[in-house]
């Protein structure tokens, strides 16, 4: 039986969406996008443009919620699915867009460089559990203007798998959605096989931007996958307690899922979010909060309860460096989200309040993602009864170490974690030089990035994507990409 | 306990109701407005600053006290005029052009308001030319700056180059904040301070103005 947790009844699920819905039609958005608020206004809703509010109708929220897929499929560059983002399956994925690094090797926190991007794409490209690559971090060697494009260019660039990404302007979204369409060779290719996820915020409380409402419509008419990151902060920019900042997640998100499915019905979509506890003593958003793992787990169960795939901030950490609270926010996190089943898991390699990634922690938090991942297929009986040959074999032998039923079983029921988990004997450990988990985190990367293999896209695709990202920069007065001088 | 003790301690208690009560009171027994904003109202807000730093008290305690603060300011704020004692500073602040987030910028223009500053919120997306001739028309001390993302922080830089251009740096105080934000990026762009958080911020905006003013 696969293990699942829930939080939340059906009944109240019921009563947060009823309440949400109400909000929607009642109180209403603000959305600063004037093609946004004339589709709105086209389909029945009421729309104040000078003040840039609009009503919803119970309409056009139903009508949103039919059109959209309950299953979200992706594809590395080279066209192999890697993601059935529906039912319980889940997924991780690293942290995004963080402003800082933690330097594997000064240990300093500093500002990201296009070397420590490709560091990461290669490093990403080598880690089982972790199906997908984020735009981990802003290399800041580059114009601003193209800080956001760049990080996807270079993640296409080093790294096979999709990626989860987003747009810092409207603009950036062209070149974005241009590389894209260069690995896959055609819009329709493209959306036969999704590549990337965009992630877009509204803004805390009820109310889209230009730029983010813009960027949502711009991926539903291209059939890109979005993911929906609205942010109530309990007791400050929403209610105090979970189920009242529930209420505005679930408001926020359903308005994001009409403005998709409006501009096109049937386009991907993930419920997703990062909603987070308050900390008053510090003027923090924790997101190693367990309020706040547990308004993540409760606002997925809402969106299984629509039918949606599902998304969510949690398998990170608050720590400034990879330490003991950085191990167990970062497990709590990834634990719940498993069982909870939350597609889309964001998180691994990040501290800091979604500021800093660190090359070390996601290198463990790959074992943590393993473990997880393990727990959450839970426990089948396999060739398990009847159950006395198995014990006959057991007393005649003495031992099961080399059994059929051993060797047929064993890499499945258990899951071995790499080299940066310490299962030695004291001694052993010792006689290997006492290492630290840091330690051995440091030699993990340097073992898995020497064992990096070269994305298989081919020269001519490659060479396409360098000419657009080249001509991007050059937009910006950049004549040349600091890639290109590694 | 004497009036402006009490006005104190029922601020840092922040019962606003009887803040603005005990200052009618001790306007209607003729005690000096300086000596009300200085001896009751800025020493129970420098006692609340002190305690939300220890941890003694949390910011729904400081914004309470604020609040009971700004209750008490707009009363005595005539009679300051009148009497010629200059308010404490004037700040004006806003999150810079093309960034969004404004819940770290809004904290900060509420804590430093509650200290018994004039406060000038421009909102966020703000352009850089817009802080300059808002701090030109409102005679502001200060300007501060909020900026969360890697790429919206370099406004900052140009607020403070435009500042220099108009002859204003120098003499008005520059302070920035935002998570992207240090000291390091403060002192490279020639910004006068960087603020960590509301509390630091406070403490930054205080120490621009010396208590005997
Ligand atoms: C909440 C939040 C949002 C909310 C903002 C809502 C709002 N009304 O402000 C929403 C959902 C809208 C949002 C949107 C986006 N966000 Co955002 N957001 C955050 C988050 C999680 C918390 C920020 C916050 O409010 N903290 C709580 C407050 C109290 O703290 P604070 O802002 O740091 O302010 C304190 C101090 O910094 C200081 N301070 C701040 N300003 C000032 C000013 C002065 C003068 C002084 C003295 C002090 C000072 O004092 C404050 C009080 O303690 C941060 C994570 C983080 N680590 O900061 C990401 C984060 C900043 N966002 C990020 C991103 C990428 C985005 C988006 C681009 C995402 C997208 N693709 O749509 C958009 C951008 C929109 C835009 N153009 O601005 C990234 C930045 C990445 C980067 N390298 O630049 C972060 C780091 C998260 C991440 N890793 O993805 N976001």
């Amino acid at each position: 039986m696969r293990p699942v947790f829930r939080l939340l009844s059906d009944e109240l699920i019921e009563r947060i969406i009823s309440q949400a819905r109400d909000i929607l039609c009642d109180l209403g958005m603000e959305i600063h996008n004037d093609g946004v608020l004339s589709m709105l206004s086209d389909h029945g809703a009421s729309v104040d443009s000078e003040k840039m509010h609009v009503y919803f109708t119970a309409d056009i929220i139903d009508k949103a919620l039919e059109t959209a897929p309950d299953s979200v499929k992706l594809f590395d560059v080279m066209g192999r699915q890697t993601h059935d983002l529906t039912d319980h399956n889940v997924y991780f994925t690293p942290g995004s867009a963080a402003i800082n690094i933690l330097d594997p090797l000064s240990g300093e926190i500093r500002k990201p460089l296009t070397a420590d991007y490709v560091e990461y794409a290669k490093l990403v490209s080598r880690l089982d559990n972790i199906a997908s690559q984020s735009t981990a971090f802003i290399p800041s060697d580059v114009h601003e203007k193209i800080s956001d494009s760049y990080r996807l260019f270079l993640s296409l660039l080093y790294c096979e798998k999709p990626v989860v990404t987003g747009a810092f302007t409207i603009d950036a979204f062209n070149v974005m959605k241009d590389l894209q369409l260069a690995v896959r060779g055609s819009a329709d290719a493209l959306k036969e096989k999704p590549l990337t996820i965009f992630s877009c915020c509204p803004t805390a409380p009820l109310k889209w931007s230009d730029v983010t409402s813009q960027n949502l419509v711009d991926c539903a008419k291209h059939f890109i996958p979005v993911e929906y990151i609205s942010m109530p902060l309990s007791g400050f920019m929403a209610p105090v307690t979970l189920v009242g900042s529930l209420v505005q997640h679930t408001a926020e998100t359903l308005s994001g899922v009409v403005l998709s499915q409006l501009t096109q019905p049937g386009t991907p979509i993930i419920y997703g979010g990062s909603p987070a506890a308050f900390d008053i003593r510090f003027e923090t958003t924790p997101m190693g909060a367990v309020e706040t793992q547990m308004m993540d787990c409760a606002y997925n169960e809402i969106g299984k309860y629509l039918n949606l795939p599902t998304q969510a901030y949690i398998a990170l950490s608050d720590a400034k460096k990879l330490d003991a609270q950085a191990g167990l926010e970062t497990s709590m996190g990834a634990t719940l989200a498993a069982l909870a089943g939350i597609n889309n898991i964001s998180g691994p390699g990040m501290l800091d309040f979604e500021s800093c990634q660190s090359l070390e922690k996601l290198v463990v938090d790959n074992e943590i993602c393993g473990m997880t991942l393990r727990l959450a297929r839970g426990i089948e009986p396999k060739e398990d009864f009847p159950a006395i040959p198995i014990f006959e074999e057991l007393l005649r032998e003495k031992h099961l170490l080399i059994a059929n039923h051993t060797r047929k079983h064993l890499r499945d029921e258990h899951y071995f974690p790499g080299r940066v988990i310490d299962r030695a004997n004291s001694s052993r450990w010792e006689e290997e030089g006492s290492l630290t988990i840091g330690d051995r985190a440091k030699s993990e990367i340097a073992r898995l990035q020497g064992e990096y293999e070269p994305s298989g896209l081919s020269g001519d695709i490659l060479a396409e994507m360098t000419r657009l990202m080249r001509a991007e920069a050059a937009r910006f007065g950049m004549a040349r990409l600091p890639h290109e001088d590694l | 306990m004497e009036l402006l003790e009490q006005i104190s301690f029922n601020l840092q208690n922040g019962l606003d109701d009887v803040v603005a009560a005990l200052t009618k009171d001790a306007i209607e027994k003729r005690i000096p407005p300086g000596e009300i904003l200085s001896d009751g109202l800025i020493a129970g807000m420098s006692i609340v600053g002190e305690k939300f730093k220890n941890h003694d008290i949390f910011l729904p305690d400081v914004l309470l006290a604020a609040r009971a603060m700004n209750g008490a300011m707009e009363m005595l704020k005539p009679l300051l005029i009148k009497e010629g004692i200059p308010i404490r500073g004037k700040v004006v602040i806003g999150s810079v052009k093309d960034d969004l987030h404004d819940i770290g910028k809004n904290l900060v223009a509420i804590l430093i308001k509650g200290a018994g500053f004039e406060v000038i919120d421009l909102g966020n997306d703000v352009p850089a030319e817009k802080f300059i001739s808002a701090a030109k028309e409102e005679n502001a001390h200060v300007i501060g700056m909020s900026a969360l993302l890697t790429t919206t922080m370099p406004v900052m830089k140009k607020v403070v180059d435009l500042a220099k251009d108009e002859g204003l740096y120098g003499k008005i105080r520059i302070i920035v904040g935002g998570a992207p934000v240090s000291k390091e990026y403060a002192l490279e762009i020639g910004a006068d301070a960087y603020s960590y958080d509301g509390a630091n911020a406070v403490e930054t905006v205080e120490s621009f103005f010396p208590v005997n003013n």
